[in-house]
């Protein structure tokens, strides 16, 4: 049900995009399960990461989400130089037959926190060679203009470093970064619940992307629908606009015409 | 039958080595190792063959082949 019944598309790169949650398909236990996750998230736009053949394999990952009309979103996740990931988004865009990638080069293989000198330089090449770049990056607000500089059609700052649930932990960052950038903010990494997605909506973030916090929950299709929910809420916080916080209270209730006075 | 050392093409596919009969292309390649060439990519040498090129392009010995297709991932 929607209340709101003004347009405000989620657009990428000139492509309107019908939801602004973004799902990871990783550390799911089967297909059946992505597959009732991915439905119940009303994503668009799924992201996969590019590995050898293994031929042992009998479900197809791809097959799955052409057949829920799902948009592929290759990433280039293990990638710890700009050579490599560049190597890997060109193989995705053979692969997949799309130009949009989701860029990631990896700094330290403990944070997995991005090597911003690294993915700025990707960036740049990728673009040049015509793709649609959509990075992760950093909760750094001069790494995102970068990357905004180079033409990257969105910048997709982390929240906390990936699969730690640990949720948004420099708010005033990702504040900064929405209101300097001309493109889209998607909240990438971090996400532990809810909450974590909501509040990236309502700091201006347009869109979230979740891929452990619904894939490793409980109940990965309830919490696929948590965060669907979560999304849509914060969007229209945000665009109603909060008040301000106060040292003290003010009532809502006038004092005018209080018994006994 | 016999072969002569310029007859084997030994490749190196995802790692392993791999005799390919000679002449053999990378759509031959890729048929022997993929269930379905959908969402597939292939790499020679740490370059990417287009599809369109598949049929036209042979193995050449010693070459370091990469055959990728999706896998779950955030």
């Amino acid at each position: 049900m929607t209340v709101d019944a003004a347009p405000d598309p989620f657009v990428v790169a000139g492509t309107e995009l019908g939801s602004r949650l973004l799902l990871g398909t990783g550390g799911m236990t089967s297909p059946e399960s992505l597959g009732r996750a991915l439905v119940a998230s009303g994503t668009v736009l799924a992201t996969v990461a590019l590995r050898r053949v293994d031929p042992s394999t009998r479900h197809s990952l791809v097959d799955l989400l052409e057949g829920l009309g799902i948009r592929i979103l290759p990433n280039t996740a293990g990638c710890f130089t700009a050579a490599e990931a560049v190597l890997t988004a060109r193989l995705a865009r053979e692969a997949f037959a799309t130009d949009w990638v989701k860029l990631e080069v990896i700094g330290d293989d403990r944070t997995l926190l991005p090597d911003p000198i690294e993915l700025v330089d990707a960036a740049e090449q990728l673009v040049d060679d015509g793709f649609t770049v959509l990075p992760y990056c950093g909760d750094d607000p001069v790494v995102a203009r970068r990357l905004e500089q180079v033409g990257c059609a969105a910048v997709m700052p982390l929240g906390s470093p990936i699969g730690s649930g640990l949720g948004i932990r420099n708010p005033h960052n990702i504040e900064l970064i929405v209101e300097q950038a001309g493109v889209p903010v998607v909240l990438d990494a971090g996400i532990g619940t809810a909450s974590d997605a909501c509040l990236a909506m309502e700091l201006g973030c347009s869109a979230v992307l979740v891929a452990s916090a619904v894939t490793l929950a409980e109940d990965p299709e309830l919490m696929a629908g948590a965060m669907r929910e979560a999304v849509r809420a914060g969007r229209a916080a945000r665009r109603a606009g909060r008040i301000s916080r106060r040292f003290v209270a003010q009532a809502s209730s006038s004092f005018e015409g209080l018994v006994g006075r | 039958m016999t072969h002569g050392p310029h007859r084997r093409v030994v490749v190196t596919v995802n790692g392993e080595a791999y005799e390919a009969v000679p002449g053999a292309t990378v759509a031959d390649l890729v048929a022997a190792w993929c269930r379905s060439p959908k969402g597939v990519a292939v790499a020679v040498d740490g370059t990417v063959v287009p599809r369109s090129e598949w049929d036209a392009t042979s193995m050449a010995p010693g070459s370091t082949v990469e055959v990728v297709t999706a896998a779950a991932g955030g």
